[in-house]
């Protein structure tokens, strides 16, 4: 079979021969003085943002292709991005309102949507570290087929997990109205903590994602980290309480309150559950929401470009 | 102990004992002027396809340089495709993959879905790449990637399937693409068609460079070799 037919020349033609005043150059000094460019190289930072900010189209038709590819093969089609987390809301209704109904000192109609909300959170982030590892490692074909900033992979992965979680609060909204908790003002709140939580998240997912090219066996580790990462953010019980209950030292209870995870967790609640008041909030909760989403979104970014020109390697 | 071995490697980051570093490409040195048209030939597992991918700055070499005036790109839109999006899905993600602008796109749009031919036997665009046919998905996507214009065009073999009439329609745009882009590298085992469009070739071997030379000379020392 011919793929590329074309006789544009008739048996031996003599190959284009180096100039003579080029002998004797290096390959670097010939590459200088006819302006060639690196092949690969990495930008600087700016050039990178800027590279970035231009394949925005790319990064949202990728997150939303991922999310449609998910369920396209499934009968009822998308109406498994709202049933998921829906069953799984159903689930934790039965499991910890009915079975147990071990809420501490909150009423069963605060607690169920304490829990979920706190569940629906703490998966964003979740999701996002666990995307963000694989995002290079698992998509090397990628990597090395097409040119584009490395970065709109982990960026398009967290992206995909915001759209998750925004059908998720559908079903969370739901389910405040059917306890009781109508909308008010304060769910206004929503709208920047999801906003810097995303942005944690990518920059998680951007730091994870480097480590994860190099080391692909954090996948395998990263569940457990997670899992723990879950328990120590106060996600299915009041942290400050449980801790209290074990007189724990006070400096660990304000620690572990002001992890990024039970942060984002302890805003969402304050802004839609009303019997969750200000006074269950840590300390300077603001300045600490908005400290991590910096701090990663910078580090991970920066982070991330260091090694742009190696991701191919794998 | 071993265990802790193991684990110091991946903390400095160390090749690991188990996991072999193999040099796919070693020490290939060469100069290609614009305008020229390259070959690649060399047994299976000879290193051309990572040369090319090395050319291209997609999996950088551990140690020397590549300088290129221009992006070089590999013609191929494979890996950003989804089997279960449809077709026109696939040309709006793969377009915006390999960088080209949603106006574009949609320029280009019609003429992407006439050229693969898709919709010749019904609406077939509409509906998930999985329900293709290998040839019909082999068509698409090489017609999502030729859909682009390169500076330096890269080209892996095999990339003309389909039926005999697409065949022959994806040469002429091969041919059309060669002519806009400044330098092309072809990788083929197909000794006729490096005759064909190369004007110079280079021989590798277990990842050295064996020959680079005008086509005939070089081709013509390949089939001896390979004859034997």
């Amino acid at each position: 079979m011919s793929i590329v037919s074309e006789t544009t020349h008739d048996g031996a033609v003599a190959v284009s021969a180096p100039p003579s005043p080029d002998d004797g150059l290096s390959a670097a000094e010939l590459a200088k003085k006819y302006g060639l460019a690196v092949s690969g190289a990495r930008p600087g930072l700016a050039e990178y943002a800027r590279q970035l900010w231009e394949r925005r189209h790319f990064i949202v038709a990728f997150s939303r292709a991922k999310l449609t590819a998910q369920y396209s093969q499934a009968k009822l089609g998308q109406v498994w991005q709202v049933a998921t987390p829906l069953l799984n809301a159903v689930v934790y209704f039965f499991i910890f309102g009915v079975l147990m109904g071990a809420h501490g000192s909150m009423s069963r109609s605060t607690y169920i949507p304490f829990l979920v909300t706190g569940v629906f959170v703490f998966t964003f982030t979740q999701s996002s570290a666990l995307a963000g590892v694989r995002a290079i490692a698992g998509n090397l074909g990628l990597v090395r087929a097409l040119h584009f900033p490395r970065a709109a992979l982990p960026v398009s992965f967290a992206l995909q997990q915001l759209q998750q979680l925004l059908y998720s609060m559908i079903v969370l909204a739901l389910l405040l109205v059917g306890f009781g908790h109508m909308p008010g003002p304060s769910w206004l709140l929503i709208l920047p903590t999801l906003t810097l939580q995303f942005v944690f998240n990518t920059g998680l997912a951007l730091i994870l994602a480097r480590m994860g090219s190099k080391t692909p066996d954090l996948a395998q580790l990263l569940p457990f980290v997670l899992r723990t990462w879950m328990y120590a953010s106060g996600v299915m019980y009041s942290l400050a309480d449980q801790l209290k209950k074990a007189h724990a030292p006070h400096w660990l209870i304000d620690v572990l309150g002001a992890n990024p995870a039970a942060v984002y967790i302890d805003l969402m609640r304050f802004s839609l559950i009303d019997g969750f008041g200000a006074n269950k909030l840590p300390p300077h909760v603001w300045a600490l929401a908005g400290g991590w989403a910096l701090l990663l979104g910078v580090g991970g970014f920066v982070y991330f470009w260091k090694a742009e020109e190696r991701y191919g390697r794998g | 102990m071993y265990k802790r071995q193991a684990l110091n490697r991946i903390v400095r980051r160390k090749p690991s004992a188990g996991a072999r570093e193999v040099h796919a490409v070693k020490g290939v040195s060469f100069t290609a002027y614009r305008g020229e048209a390259i070959g690649l030939i060399g047994s299976n597992g000879s290193g051309k396809s990572t040369l090319l991918k090395a050319i291209a700055g997609l999996l950088p070499a551990e140690r020397g340089k590549v300088y290129t005036d221009g992006q070089p790109s590999l013609l191929g839109v494979n890996a950003a495709l989804m089997n279960d999006l449809t077709g026109e899905k696939n040309v709006m993600l793969g377009g915006l993959a390999m960088g080209m602008s949603r106006e574009q796109i949609r320029e280009r749009y019609q003429d992407i879905v006439d050229f693969s031919g898709i919709n010749e036997k019904g609406d077939f665009i509409t509906l998930p790449m999985r329900t293709y046919s290998s040839g019909m998905a082999a068509r698409l996507r090489f017609s999502i990637a030729a859909a682009k214009d390169h500076d330096v065009l890269m080209i892996d073999e095999a990339l003309a399937t389909g039926d005999r009439a697409f065949q022959k329609r994806s040469e002429a745009r091969i041919r059309e693409l060669r002519k806009e882009a400044g330098t092309v590298f072809l990788v083929s085992h197909n000794n006729k068609s490096i005759r064909d469009t190369c004007d110079r070739v280079l021989w590798l071997e277990r990842g050295e460079l064996l020959m680079d030379g005008p086509t005939d000379e070089v081709v013509r020392a390949y089939e001896k070799e390979t004859a034997r």
